[in-house]
């Protein structure tokens, strides 16, 4: 297909925003913007693949099931999506701090994008429009509409680009390499050199994915069965809990060994990661098999895990076995892992590579700096994993339509959100690789926990106009439950009693010599507030659907408290840098004494704050130490 | 990354150290008043707090029960003080040792060492100085933290830094893997690491313990060499101190204090400046030795960081010669065989094997030996060289002692050792092993302010270069 001048022609519909890709990026920006009150329409090259996951069958995970729950807080949509279609769930790291649970559900994946479809199609406002788009239009550096393949012109007056990994994509294996998206989709091919003729930097990243098998192939006996959590919890504060306690399906663990690593390699020559025949960048942290064989090679053997790709269908995806190599080396090394002798390949494992842009060139807003009205999310901004996509998608279009409305833009800070860690960590540093979500990103974690997405964010979403009123009033009665609480159990006093002490001992907690307060004895790491509640006689009753939700908060407010506190006050340092803006028309070159790096680095990423500035490689705090004086100067 | 409150209380000395009799420590923050008042002892309890503003007040500093100097304090509550903040100044009766020891004190009580240009940068910020000076302190800053970061770094020798690059690879390496687990817990398992983790950080403190006990040492060799001089009478130590004050090296004499007994005598060479201890009894009597004893003098030696022995080499070794020979050990010693212009009757062979057969440990001689004639300045050169050799490449590294030779240092050290405490915490209560990784970072943090290092993406490569992550 050849892209025709001569078929140009101007589609009359109105629409404020126009959004590229229908992804798990797209699909939240384009519900944002029309939630808020715009006319938009969502392109896609399939609209049987949106809100695809071309991908791994899960939805969260550590820190990824954080960004979830801060995406539903917000009024996003993912959350809700994935409790509706889950087929097997658990929390992630329950033995450790709350900072680090995290939730991740084995996805139906065609009814996770069937779901999401539908909710698409009935939002009010929103169109969805099966195109590919070519061209951004512009009229001094300002957005005005966007070209489609057919020649089409849409006008409009912000474009967000979710484009994932489908611009100039090619994927590939062995030697076999083909210029398609994701699954076999169309790739886009001509949107790269329209933006790049805006000015925009492009990189070329690469990531992979393993192979789906045939169930019917695979012999389970020699595998260990995973189960899911007997207690269900839901991603979304706006589940019921007992809405997900279903039936659900098991993934299967089994290894890889050295007859498999053997495979690997001596067939490295014919790897296109080792010869030279993928030029993108990949992330280190999900390799390829190929990539931990070379790297960690005294490991004797890696996980595998075989997960199902829905209940509707055959298909099981390989967990840990991503990979390039060439098709017949597939068959024989997936053949060598217990379990999977006779396993038949449906979709062959591959990598692909594709376009993306320097993510600093946007604001923290996910605005770009050079062109007003044109936002950007998802593994287009160089992120990796459909949470971040949907995370910034749901940014990215809610800031589309606060512009639109003359409002400031909503930016979350590091100590708000991981998704203020996200877009900091991609609109400020250099990276060569798909950025993943880690919670060892977040500075504040035990802040920023999943269970205390709502109190962190539901405010916000609120007052976006994404939280509807009952919602916001249901969070404030919840709020108002665990402060009242907490105050109680500061004054419940339990005596000397054989009840007591019986049941302190049973903990193996010191017996008590006089009376104490409850809210201490929750505070001793052996005890909890659920197993005091026994000796607790004037526990209040709370509402069925929040009860779990505000026991587990009392619980981890009192029992961490110490440490919050402390996480507190290295947050009020934070805010103080992050609260010092820097003026949009500030002229580095004028400051005396910053160091000439620190001016060239400083003009090209813009900073909005001293505290973004500060994060800046090759900016020394001497420099901000300057700055902050230039900048009190000229208050 | 890590920002220093605007809010604290700060710190440091706000004079020449080394030339003036009279120092002044001066602390400026909310606390300053209060801090002060932990630490001075006035008259009938008198309390700074309740004193007027703009006023000075007479009497002592002293850290818990130790009495370190009679002062001057004077008291400017902010907003009418240089930083606009309330501000304590301490005039101290100097010398650096003293000086050092009252700020470190102030540091204890809950003040923090000032950033260079500091109290500069407040005053601005405070609206104290106009803006036509704002250039001038912005000169400052970046000079001052150009110099401060350069000269720090610059001043860790090759093994301190080593010593930390050391801890915090452990300590990166450890978080890595706690963290890697985190985030992919299906393919690695923390469980129980707190008991193996006890280990390393206990090993880690007490390493960490050590380099903050050398610092005191450190500082005084920043700020001068503590030397003695010991040698038996007329053997020409009040000759060899004239040869090394000369005509273009100064001599500096403490004003004797009344809370004092010790007196020094400054002197600096090229590079290099020695506070020699004593030179009072030296200079007045030539005949310390016969007056407190060769053990005294030895004595003194022990707090010293450089021991210089002359002998008059125009004169047999006698029983004196032995016992100071056999007390130089673990300190650094320079060996000087003086009139050599009179033609000497000991060689260097002499001192060599008298000293080995006192230490039949020992398998080599390495303390130098110079011939010099304080009279007419032959070999003084060359005991300059020798000194620069040993404090500032040679010697040193070849030492086990390590010299951290900056208050900020120190500091550092001690906040990165109760973060590991605080890890220690949080094992001993059976806190989960996240909670391990917070404070393991922030001791992590700490230590690279040290070697002018900041976290940037340390742990995320760790983790991915060590660890074999899923997916």
């Amino acid at each position: 297909m050849k892209f025709s001048a001569n078929s140009v022609w101007e589609n009359k519909d109105y629409y404020d925003v126009a959004v590229i890709g229908a992804g798990h990026a797209g699909c939240e920006a384009a519900l944002a913007c029309a939630r808020l009150g715009f006319q938009t329409v969502v392109f896609t090259v399939s609209v049987d693949s949106i809100a695809l996951m071309p991908c791994n069958p899960n939805i969260g995970g550590s820190s990824k099931g954080h960004l979830v729950r801060e995406i539903d807080a917000l009024g996003g949509e993912m959350g809700k999506m994935i409790d509706q279609t889950f087929i097997q769930s658990k929390m992630l790291n329950k033995s450790k701090g709350p900072a680090v649970h995290s939730l991740r559900a084995q996805a139906d994946k065609a009814k996770y994008s069937r779901k999401m479809r539908q909710v698409l199609e009935n939002q009010n406002r929103l169109d969805i429009k099966q195109q590919e788009v070519v061209h951004i239009l512009t009229e001094n550096q300002k957005v005005t509409g966007v070209q489609a393949f057919s020649g089409a012109i849409y006008s409009c007056k912000a474009v967000i680009l979710c484009t994932g990994t489908y611009l100039k994509a090619r994927c590939i294996y062995g030697a076999v390499s083909m210029n398609t998206g994701p699954n076999g989709l169309q790739a886009a091919n001509y949107l790269t050199d329209s933006l790049k003729e805006l000015g925009i930097k492009m990189y070329r990243f690469k990531t992979g994915t393993p192979a789906r098998i045939d169930k019917k192939s695979i012999d389970f006996s020699k595998m260990e069965e995973q189960f899911g959590d007997e207690r269900v919890i839901p991603f979304s504060f706006t589940t019921n809990p007992e809405d997900v306690q279903i039936e659900q399906a098991s993934c299967w663990l089994t290894y890889t060994n050295e007859k498999t690593h053997d495979i690997i390699r001596n067939n490295l020559d014919r790897s296109p990661l080792f010869s030279g025949k993928i030029e993108g960048t990949g992330p280190r942290y999900c390799p390829s098999i190929e990539d931990k064989v070379v790297k960690f090679a005294d490991k004797e053997r890696h996980q595998v895990f075989i997960e199902p790709e829905g209940l509707e269908t055959n298909e099981m995806y390989i967990g840990g076995m991503s990979s390039s190599l060439p098709e017949d080396v597939q068959y024989a090394m997936y053949r060598t892992v217990p379990g999977l002798e006779n396993v038949k390949i449906v979709r062959n494992a591959y990598a692909i590579e594709y376009d993306c842009i320097d993510a600093r060139q946007l604001k923290p807003t996910l605005e770009f700096k050079k062109i007003e009205g044109l936002f950007s999310g998802g593994q287009f901004n160089g992120s990796s994993g459909y949470e971040e996509a949907a995370a910034q998608g749901l940014i990215a279009g809610i800031n589309a339509a606060r512009k639109l409305k003359g409002l400031d833009g909503i930016i979350l800070d590091r100590s708000e959100g991981y998704i203020g860690v996200l877009i900091d960590d991609l609109v400020t540093k250099e990276s060569h690789e798909p950025y993943r979500m880690m919670t060892s990103r977040a500075e504040y974690r035990l802040l920023l926990r999943q269970d205390n997405a709502d109190e962190r964010l539901t405010k916000i979403g609120y007052d976006i106009g994404l939280i509807s009123e009952e919602r916001y009033k249901r969070f404030l009665t919840k709020m108002k439950y665990i402060d009242l609480e907490i105050e109680r159990l500061a004054h419940a006093y339990v005596g000397t009693g054989r009840k007591v002490q019986r049941l302190l001992h049973d903990y193996g907690s010191t017996t008590l010599i006089s009376g104490i307060s409850l809210r201490e004895l929750v505070s001793r790491p052996e005890l909890s507030y659920s197993i005091l509640s026994e000796i607790d006689e004037d526990r209040p009753e709370f509402p069925g659907d929040l009860k779990d939700e505000i026991e587990e908060q009392v619980n981890i407010r009192i029992k961490y408290e110490g440490y919050i506190h402390r996480q507190l006050r290295q947050v009020e340092q934070f805010k103080k840098m992050e609260n010092k803006m820097i003026p949009e028309d500030i002229d580095y070159d004028s400051i005396k004494n910053l160091r000439i790096e620190a001016v060239q680095k400083l003009k090209e990423l813009k900073p909005v704050s001293i505290g973004q500035a500060s994060r800046i490689s090759g900016v020394s705090p001497a420099d901000i130490s300057v700055l902050l004086i230039y900048l009190g100067g000229r208050e | 990354m890590f920002y220093k409150s605007e809010k604290d209380t700060i710190a440091a000395i706000s004079t020449a150290v080394s030339e003036s009799g009279i120092a002044i420590v001066r602390m400026s923050g909310e606390q300053a008043i209060e801090i002060a008042d932990k630490v001075y002892r006035g008259k009938n309890n008198k309390r700074l707090v309740c004193q007027k503003t703009h006023t000075i007040h007479y009497g002592y500093i002293a850290d818990a029960e130790n009495v370190i100097d009679e002062v001057l304090v004077m008291i400017m509550r902010g907003p009418k003080s240089f930083t606009g903040e309330d501000t304590i100044e301490i005039n101290c009766h100097g010398g650096v040792y003293v000086v050092n020891r009252v700020l470190e004190t102030l540091i204890k009580n809950g003040a923090r060492p000032a950033e260079p240009g500091e109290f500069t940068k407040r005053a601005f910020l405070n609206g104290r100085i106009d803006l036509s000076q704002a250039e001038a302190v912005i000169d400052v800053i970046q000079s001052e933290n150009e110099y401060a970061l350069q000269s720090s770094v610059n001043q860790l020798r090759g093994n301190i830094k080593n010593k930390i690059s050391d801890i915090r690879a452990k300590i990166l390496y450890h978080t890595a893997f706690i963290e890697s687990a985190l985030d992919d817990p299906e393919h690695i398992s923390v469980d129980g690491y707190g008991e193996q983790l006890r280990v390393v950080i206990l090993e880690l403190v007490s390493v960490i313990q050590k380099l903050i006990d050398s610092a005191s040492d450190g500082e005084v060799i920043k700020e001068g060499i503590q030397t003695v001089i010991l040698g038996k009478p007329n053997v020409g130590k009040s000759s060899l101190l004239n040869a090394l004050v000369g005509e273009d090296r100064a001599i500096v004499t403490d004003i004797a204090g009344t809370t004092r007994d010790v007196l020094q005598e400054h002197i600096r060479l090229k590079e290099l400046s020695l506070n020699i201890m004593d030179t009072a009894g030296i200079r007045d009597t030539e005949d310390i030795i016969e007056k407190i004893g060769v053990d005294k003098a030895i004595n003194s030696a022990k707090e010293s960081d450089l021991i210089i022995y002359i002998i008059d080499s125009s004169v047999s070794l006698d029983g004196n010669d032995f016992d100071i020979l056999q007390s130089l050990e673990d300190k650094k010693s320079i060996i000087l065989l003086n009139k050599s212009d009179l033609g000497g009757k000991i060689q260097v062979d002499d001192v060599r094997i008298e000293y080995l057969e006192r230490h039949t440990n020992f398998k080599e001689f390495n303390i130098p030996v110079i011939e010099i004639s304080a009279k007419t300045g032959q070999g003084i050169d060359e005991l300059e060289d020798a000194i620069r050799d040993m404090f500032y490449h040679g010697q040193l590294s070849f030492n086990t002692e390590i010299y951290i030779t900056n208050m900020r240092h120190k500091n550092a050290l001690i906040e990165a050792n109760e973060s590991l405490n605080k890890v220690m915490q949080s094992i001993d209560l059976g806190m989960p092993e996240d909670f391990y990784s917070i404070d393991l970072m922030d001791a992590y943090e700490s230590l690279g302010s040290i070697i002018g290092e900041s976290m940037g993406e340390d742990l995320v490569n760790e983790i991915f270069s060590k660890f074999c992550m899923g997916k």
